[in-house]
């Protein structure tokens, strides 16, 4: 069958009535928690993934599309009402954003980041149905050093690449892979850092990691800076509805968004908010109207805005077709995908194309569910938004630890999400990243199989990995991507490098 | 890690900062010291389960000096000032809960959770919003244990009403 014939088939199964649901429940939930301040899309999928656990595969992905879209929705919504961005990709977003809510412009902005999402997503979901046959044939090429060599290579990018320290970002990287190793190895069938504990023979669950790093680590943090006065929420004053001139200047903002923020989504090189930042500096430069950035120019909402979903729908390719998680989100999502025993990858389009195309044709319809959905319940985000942050934190937390007790209701469970919550309480303090511990964790154990077959095929010889062109190849931008942003934070350009930080999306 | 930091305005050497480069050094001792045993258990291959795990274990003692250095010289970012009290509750909070989840079912233990962390920010009124949270809690675990069947420990009060 042709893509197009496989993606007939995948709308069919989404435009299922049961689908359908899940999908508005996926949307109204994902936007009702992305919404809440400080919580990203990350752990807006780490909280929701509980509720998944007892449908069907079909359904739970479905749902879970429902969910990522819904969640970076909220968190755009949440950035230009509060102007306190839960999350890195939203921060350009509130720049201008913001601004144009205290001018009472905060409909139209709503507005422009709404059908900017929306035309962004459509043609983002629409590439990655076109683009991913194409890789998952490459894929198929990919022997267990290329593997190895592109997971490196998502590893520098995903830790040291961006942020404000090449050390902080790998050490993340490396307490990942710390907890990568406890359980029983894959290939051996041998322990590794159990101690002896039954509990940790099956390794440390994604989810408990996520949710204990971003809901306890982030509420410990908020609550360790004392008493705050509380945020001040913009009221959405006048029309939603954008007018003519809006219009005229949001359209080509959103498409050089999209165009923009596809391709770094689909690299491998880490999360949304890149896209949004060179968005927001080629509106800025393209503008005709540069007296407004900086109080509230729409383009600077819409370009970026669409930048940051179409990276969204990016990093779901190499996420699907090569089973490659490069943000946080797209790690959770994999562990989602695991607890049905799925693997993402090239065999997975082969194996249950339903699924993948079923998947992709639902975000499709996730994506138009949120345009229909999110206008006319803004004033109900609104009510979410000014929730006082007592409540807001001690429900969190409920539902935090809820995921964990609902995947394992074992008090070791919850004490190993007490102790990494210290330790991302420990981490945000000292100013380390906490998107590469995830990613380390899950793709970890997936680095070292495929290692361990390469050097198993080349006989323990440790130059075979480099000695095909593809993992060469690899194997040197990795290896940039470490030392290019050292010597730029040595000459000190770091703070374009900072800002770009990769930190929770 | 866990120790208060003070904020500096000269680059000096970061002294909570030290504590990590020892941290890692020692994780990277646990991981060789834990993976001896099997080394020897698998001489037949030049690449075993111990391999990746002694790599690792470089990588941390490499990061580890890097960071004693980097706090040596003071190159890590500033901390803002950390309130302990807030963060006591919190973890009071989740402590409660996990102790009292056995014994006392879902509702109760994350009422508490729920009650604490509200003290924690702030809502002091203890024997108001313990009664708060467990009301909550029980709706939460009526739809999600009850709904969407996920299993969640009951206690005396959920086996009050089903």
């Amino acid at each position: 069958m042709s893509t197009f014939e496989f993606f007939l088939q995948g709308l069919s199964v989404a435009a299922q009535p049961m689908n359908l649901l899940y999908a508005l429940i996926g949307v109204t939930l994902g936007t009702a928690v992305g919404v809440l301040p400080g919580i990203g899309p990350a752990l807006t999928v780490a909280l929701l993934l509980p509720v998944t656990y007892k449908l069907d595969p079909a359904g739970s992905l479905i749902m879970f599309a429902g969910i990522y879209y819904g969640g970076m929705y909220g968190g755009s919504t949440a950035s230009i009402l509060l102007n306190t961005p839960g999350e890195s990709a939203s921060i350009v977003t509130a720049l201008e954003g913001n601004k144009m809510a205290r001018a009472g412009r905060g409909g139209p902005a709503l507005a422009t980041a709404a059908i900017g999402s929306f035309v962004a997503g459509l043609i983002a979901t629409l590439a990655l149905a076109f683009i991913a046959p194409f890789i998952v044939k490459l894929a198929l090429v990919f022997g267990p050093r290329e593997y190895f060599a592109l997971m490196v290579l998502a590893f520098v990018t995903v830790s040291s690449a961006f942020g404000d320290s090449t050390l902080r970002g790998l050490t993340s990287l490396f307490v990942g892979l710390t907890l990568a190793i406890i359980g029983i190895d894959q290939l051996s069938g041998q322990t590794r850092l159990s101690f002896g504990i039954p509990d940790l023979l099956d390794g440390v669950e994604v989810t408990t990691l996520a949710v204990a790093m971003f809901a306890i680590g982030e509420s410990l943090y908020i609550a360790s800076k004392g008493d705050s006065e509380p945020d001040k929420i913009e009221a959405v004053k006048g029309s939603v509805w954008m007018n003519a001139a809006d219009w005229a200047r949001s359209w080509k903002p959103w498409l050089r968004g999209t165009v923009i923020g596809f391709p770094i989504g689909a690299m491998p090189a880490g999360g949304a908010e890149i896209g949004t930042f060179l968005s927001y500096a080629a509106e800025k430069r393209l503008t005709k109207h540069p007296e407004e950035f900086g109080n509230g120019a729409i383009e600077g909402v819409a370009g970026p805005e669409a930048a940051n979903n179409a990276s969204a729908a990016g990093t779901l390719v190499p996420l699907l077709t090569l089973g490659l998680p490069t943000s946080a989100t797209a790690a959770i999502m994999l562990a989602g995908f695991q607890q049905y025993g799925l693997q993402p990858g090239p065999l997975l389009f082969a194996s249950n194309p339903q699924l993948v195309w079923g998947l992709i044709a639902s975000l499709l319809i996730a994506n138009f569910m949120l345009l229909v959905l999110n206008l006319p319940l803004i004033g109900l985000w609104v009510r979410l938004l000014s929730i006082p942050k007592p409540w807001l934190y001690a429900g969190i937390l409920v539902f935090a630890t809820l995921g964990t007790i609902g995947a394992n209701p074992s008090v070791f469970e919850l004490g190993m999400l007490l102790a990494f919550g210290l330790l991302g309480f420990a981490m945000r303090i000292f100013g380390y990243p906490i998107a590469p511990v995830v990613v380390g964790l899950i793709l970890g154990p997936m680095a070292e199989q495929q290692l361990r077959r390469a050097l198993a095929i080349s006989q323990g010889d440790v130059t075979a990995l480099v000695m095909s062109p593809i993992a060469a190849l690899l194997f040197v931008l990795a290896l940039l991507a470490i030392i290019v942003p050292l010597i730029l934070r040595a000459r000190g350009k770091g703070e374009v490098l900072s800002q770009l930080a990769a930190n929770e999306d | 890690m866990s120790e208060v930091p003070s904020s500096r305005k000269t680059r000096r050497p970061d002294r909570a900062a030290f504590i990590i480069a020892p941290a890692l050094i020692a994780a990277a001792a646990v991981i060789w010291w834990d993976v001896a045993r099997l080394a020897t258990t698998s001489t037949y291959a030049p690449i075993g389960p111990a391999t990746v795990p002694h790599w690792v274990a470089i990588g941390l003692v490499i990061l580890g000096v890097w960071s004693g250095f980097e706090a040596w010289r003071g190159d890590f970012p500033k901390r803002e000032a950390v309130a302990i009290g807030p963060v006591v509750w919190l973890v009071a909070g989740l402590a409660a809960q996990m102790l009292l989840l056995r014994p006392a079912g879902f509702s109760v233990a994350t009422g508490m959770l729920f009650a604490l962390t509200a003290c924690g920010f702030g809502r002091r009124k203890l024997w108001a919003t313990i009664p708060v949270g467990i009301v909550l809690s029980f709706i939460v675990w009526v739809i999600f244990a009850k709904l969407l069947q996920l299993s969640l420990p009951a206690g005396p009060l959920e086996h009050l009403f089903f």
